[in-house]
């Protein structure tokens, strides 16, 4: 799991950099202060389990286990990308590993896990859909649709409520009602746990335990994980609009240094670590020079894969 | 061969795909005991269960993202939205999701979904209960768009937009429930992208779908005694539509109108005359000419609804004023 998060960081640290730097274009929602949310809920996910996730979305398919040059060369959309560089950022999938892909819309994700889950229960196949949405998602009718509709149908879904405190750049707390996120959940008749988000163990716990109910055929559960998002909702946003003192108070809080810590105290060696961290920062930046020197997409890319019927063209 | 009513037509075509292929399954508000708003799956949650029709709460966002979620992994939803207004209110999961995952996710996965949002004006059910939508939908890249107008073709036609790959906005008229006419219950799927010739003429074509094509042959037999003679094209699938059918007749005619029961302002009938007129206006003989509801939100009251219909002989005027 510390390898995994040392890859979500390097990877959107890396991204978010190139994207400051206009190497590339479009979005890119960076995920750095939250790896261990998806480390922790995918470290008890099976390759055939599904997750579905939303614009930042970069940790939950490493954590899912995508290829880093593969989506790297997506976010430069190239040839070769996840998504052959026809989605970009907002849409990495892998379909192979049960991706169904991040999202460009706020809580349409969660709608469409929740349909997953009703084909794996039709099918009767013995796999779990987690949702990842952020705090803001809640504010969506969609997701309350989605919430409820799980009960009711007793779908297997974990739904993960990765809570930043902010919806893009206004702090949620500020447009949201009633007494808060959990209560949303409960309302709709969810078994549910809120944990410290930034301890990966307490995640990987929480997770296990949850993980486990929804696949022993108990109906959709909740996980509130209480996280920081370091950067601004985008690349370019600097985040001006928070207060100093809290970033610096909240970005101290690094799930990655802490796991470390936790590591050095089960005996692991500083070295060790230290090996770690040079080489998942030297793959993602392999990555990126791979991505820089792949083809773009073929022009004919264009038009591949809109539809059967009535599949466009030149004149039409 | 049986008499079979609109309704009937499609509960049929929906009940042998179900019997045919374990993964089609039906979600939607009142289907079970309802049978739907018109009785089109009236009795098939006692044969297929729960878990196959089924009864959803009034969620029409998470019908249509539920819908798309169990397409990428391997059923085949028919999605029944009960009236086009309603399809409204799916609007994003259809236009942002639908009808883009299969692009933006490089072709690793497609949609096989049925989107049924009946569409059209009915009894006096006003501005919200009474619209033809079927423009918007034309306009998105990805989407399928299917207007059946007789009980045969609904049967044919559902069966083959629940075989095909892609979402199929699939617009039943609300007009349409209760009629009746010959259907072949062992017909094979009509393919898709193919119109259907409802009479044959050399004077006139008349381009038209729905509940406008009962109209529009009246009107065509009223002509006939009046010396000319319309070729009325149910185009019957409006994305893809067939070009190569309205192009040979109006070759043959030299004029063209296009009727149909939505607002004319940018409505479908535009892009018809639109492309007839860019690559075949040498043989025209007369200005291309549309017959489509003014640009109003549906009136309740029955005098102001009238008005806003396309009428039997308005069209009857038209063809003689095309004709001269």
């Amino acid at each position: 799991m510390f390898v995994t998060m040392l890859l979500i960081r390097a990877f959107d640290e890396v991204a978010g950099q190139a994207r400051r730097d206009g190497k590339l274009r479009g979005s890119v929602h960076e995920y750095i202060g939250e790896e261990a949310i998806a480390t922790g809920v995918c470290s008890n996910l099976l390759t055939t389990d599904y997750i579905s996730s939303y614009h930042r979305g970069h940790g939950h398919c490493i954590a899912k286990g995508a290829d880093p040059v593969a989506m790297m060369k997506e976010l430069y959309g190239k040839a070769g990308g996840v998504c052959g560089g026809k989605g970009g950022s907002m849409h990495v999938a892998d379909f192979a590993l049960g991706i169904l892909g991040a999202n460009g819309v706020v809580a349409d994700g969660v709608t469409i896990a929740v349909g997953a889950a009703q084909a794996v229960k039709l099918r009767g196949e013995n796999r779990i859909v987690v949702a990842f949405f952020g705090d803001g998602a809640l504010n969506r009718g969609p997701l309350l649709e989605a919430l409820n509709w799980a009960r009711v149908y007793d779908l297997p879904v974990l739904f993960v409520c990765e809570d930043n405190i902010y919806s893009d750049k206004t702090r949620t707390a500020s447009v949201t009602g009633g007494p808060g996120i959990v209560a949303r959940a409960a309302a709709f008749g969810l078994p549910y746990e809120s944990i410290d988000g930034n301890d990966v163990l307490a995640v990987d716990a929480a997770a296990a335990r949850l993980v486990a109910d929804v696949r022993a055929g108990r109906g959709p559960m909740f996980l509130h994980a209480r996280t920081y998002r370091w950067r601004g909702h985008l690349a370019w946003d600097e985040g001006r609009y928070r207060d100093a003192a809290e970033v610096e108070l909240r970005t101290a809080d690094d799930s990655i240094a802490r796991a470390e810590a936790w590591l050095v105290a089960q005996g692991a060696r500083a070295e060790a670590l230290a090996i770690d961290r040079r080489e998942a920062s030297a793959r993602i930046h392999a990555a990126v020079i791979e991505a820089e020197a792949a083809p773009w997409p073929p022009m004919e890319a264009l038009f591949t894969d809109v539809q059967d019927m009535g599949a466009p063209s030149w004149q039409s | 061969m049986a008499v079979l009513s609109y309704a009937q037509a499609a509960r049929l075509a929906l009940k042998q795909e179900m019997e045919r292929d374990a993964t089609v399954w039906a979600l939607g508000e009142d289907l079970g005991p309802e049978g739907g708003v018109s009785g089109q799956y009236l009795g098939l949650q006692q044969i297929f269960g729960k878990h196959r029709i089924v009864d959803t709460p009034i969620s029409e966002s998470t019908i249509m993202g539920a819908a798309i979620g169990a397409a990428i992994c391997g059923t085949r939803p028919v999605v029944e939205l009960r009236y086009a207004d309603f399809g409204i209110c799916a609007a994003d999961e259809i236009v942002n999701q639908a009808a883009k995952v299969r692009y933006m996710l490089g072709g690793q996965v497609r949609v096989p979904a049925v989107i049924r949002q009946p569409i059209g004006m009915r009894d006096g059910m006003a501005a919200q209960h009474s619209q033809s939508t079927e423009a918007w939908w034309i306009h998105i890249p990805g989407l399928v768009v299917v207007a059946p107008a007789t009980p045969a073709d609904n049967h044919a036609l559902l069966k083959s937009a629940i075989r095909c790959d892609d979402p199929v906005i699939y617009m039943e008229h609300k007009e349409l429930w209760a009629v009746t006419g010959e259907v072949d219950e062992t017909a094979a799927p009509t393919l898709i992208g193919r119109a259907a010739v409802r009479r044959q003429g050399s004077d006139v074509t008349i381009v038209t779908w729905s509940s406008m094509v009962s109209i529009c042959v009246a009107a065509a037999g009223k002509l006939a005694a009046k010396g000319r003679e319309v070729e009325v094209i149910d185009l019957r699938t409006l994305w893809p539509w067939d070009r190569d059918a309205v192009f040979t007749s109006v070759a043959k005619t030299g004029r063209l109108l296009v009727v149909h029961q939505a607002v004319r302002v940018g409505g479908f009938g535009g892009e018809i005359v639109a492309e007839v007129s860019e690559h075949m206006f040498g043989s025209l003989k007369t200005a291309p000419r549309r017959l489509a509801a003014p640009r109003t939100p549906v009136p309740f009251s029955e005098p102001l609804e009238t008005l806003c219909r396309v009428g039997e002989d308005q069209i009857v005027k038209t063809v003689l004023e095309m004709t001269g």
